[in-house]
């Protein structure tokens, strides 16, 4: 029964060691690293929030990033085909230019062509003239002597002239 | 622990026809408060302090009592102070002394063994505040780091889930009951320092049991009281005329403290006489079959009490959670709003 009956005097000393350690520690100890303990936890929760923040505002970046990266993709290729065409086209242009030269050139020096060809011909036909007014002249100079011969000849070179 | 040799020795040397090794002495012995702390051969005197109505408030070594002889009117006996002033010591037919008795507020080995829990205490957990301060907003490190887990365990599996949402009113009690018991109850499993055994003394388990009673009073709302008064949910005529739930109640709230102090005691206590027990088995054996017979239960002996120790360990931690589980949950039941009727 010792056992379980407390005796008063350590009652008395335990009473009062308890209630100077639960001071002091209060005071000294708990307050402190209780204080130290959340506001470590705020600051960790605080971290986390504000990471987490700073990778939602990454990706929004990023995918602006990509958005601007597709656009610029777009716009070149649009330059390109613009740049293809406007060759193309004025490839046609100058296509059609020099054809349209040539014909002009082909068509003057035909213009040209035919008129050297009427001059060349009117010369001919000049020519002729004069040696049909030669052989005229040199057949009345030979009528002269004899007839029959006179009227070969003349035959004669209407001959060749007609199959001039 | 240590105490076992030397009474052992002591026992063989006082008489032949007595039992030279009495187990049970042995065991209360340690169990029990003392006058002095014993490693080994050598006793170390603690001093003694004491109030009478005829001599008033003294204080003196106790090493002037230990030799059973009467000082300054005061005679020991089984660690018991009388005041027999100058008379003969005169004893009952049984042999008990009979003679008055001063308030002892001596020093003993469990109030020793406090002191050293606290102070321990102290330098822990000011250490650590210290360092909470120094390395402001850096990772803990040393006894900050050691302690922070434990400290941490209080508040988020006990004080947060029992208490609710008021719990940091009461988390400095918590913190302060659960170190204590845990650093007491490990002091009183080092060996070779005297054997304490401060949290298994039953007066501090009901200091630290009416401590928590009084702050369950002083923060009990009126649902709390009116559970215990006037029980809502009842049936009437459970209370009135004859007033059943009251007295239910009642022997609930006033069984609480004690339920929590002989818990605390007995769990202790019985873990060091276990121990002792299986120690003490070795010295059995040897004086009554030799000491081949000691030896060889000592292999058996040591391997048990070292399963025992483990145990103990565990069941050091395991009564300062469920103390501090207790009061915390019989806080909640104080401070806890009742917004539904049952």
């Amino acid at each position: 029964m010792e056992l379980l009956t407390p005796s008063i005097g350590l009652l008395f000393w335990m009473s009062l060691a308890f209630i100077i350690v639960l001071v002091l520690l209060k005071k000294f100890a708990w307050s402190g690293i209780l204080k130290a303990l959340k506001d470590r936890e705020d600051f960790i929760e605080r971290s986390l929030k504000s990471a987490e923040e700073a990778k939602a505002q990454m990706s929004e970046l990023k995918a602006d990033n990509e958005k601007l990266l597709a656009e610029a993709r777009l716009e070149r290729e649009q330059i390109l085909k613009e740049a293809k065409e406007m060759k193309e086209k004025i490839l046609a242009d100058a296509k059609l230019t020099a054809s349209e030269e040539g014909n002009r050139l082909i068509s003057t020096a035909r213009g040209e062509i035919e008129k050297e060809k009427n001059q060349a011909l009117s010369e001919i036909k000049k020519q002729v003239g004069e040696i049909s007014l030669e052989i005229a002249e040199r057949v009345i100079r030979k009528e002269l002597s004899d007839k029959g011969a006179q009227e070969a000849l003349v035959a004669e070179h209407l001959k060749q002239a007609q199959s001039n | 622990m240590t105490t076992i040799s030397a009474s052992a020795a002591h026992g063989s040397e006082n008489g032949e026809e007595k039992v030279a090794f009495n187990a049970g002495d042995v065991i209360m012995h340690h169990v029990m408060d003392n006058h002095e702390i014993h490693i080994g051969p050598i006793h170390i005197p603690l001093p003694i302090i004491l109030y009478s109505s005829e001599q008033g408030l003294e204080m003196f070594s106790s090493s002037k009592l230990s030799h059973g002889e009467p000082y300054n009117g005061y005679f020991m006996e089984h660690e018991k102070i009388y005041f027999v002033g100058d008379a003969e010591v005169v004893r009952d037919t049984h042999g008990h002394i009979e003679a008055a008795m001063p308030i002892d507020f001596s020093i003993t080995k469990t109030v020793f063994g406090l002191f050293l829990t606290i102070a321990l205490m102290l330098f822990l957990f000011i250490k650590a505040a210290k360092g909470y301060k120094i390395r402001e907003g850096q990772a803990p490190k040393g006894i900050q780091s050691v302690m922070e887990p434990l400290i941490v365990f209080v508040r988020d599996e006990i004080a947060k889930p029992s208490i609710g949402k008021r719990y940091e009113k009461f988390l400095p009690f918590l913190l302060t009951i659960f170190f204590f018991i845990w650093i007491g109850n490990m002091l009183g499993l080092i060996p070779f320092i005297g054997g304490f055994n401060v949290t298994g003394n039953i007066a501090v388990a009901l200091v630290m049991a009416l401590f928590t009673f009084f702050i369950t009073i002083k923060n009990g709302n009126k649902a709390y009281w009116m559970h215990i008064l006037w029980t809502p949910g009842v049936p009437w005529w459970l209370k009135v005329p004859f007033p059943l739930m009251f007295i239910i109640e009642f022997i609930g709230f006033v069984s609480k403290p004690i339920v929590l102090t002989l818990r605390l005691f007995a769990n202790i206590t019985a873990g060091h006489i276990i121990i002792l027990s299986f120690v003490s088995l070795i010295f059995i054996f040897n004086n009554l079959y030799g000491a081949g017979a000691g030896f060889g239960v000592s292999i058996l002996s040591v391997a048990f009490s070292i399963f025992m120790f483990c145990i103990e360990l565990l069941v050091a931690v395991l009564q300062a959670y469920v103390f501090t589980l207790l009061s915390a949950l019989y806080f909640g039941s104080a401070v806890e709003e009742h917004d539904h009727a049952h």
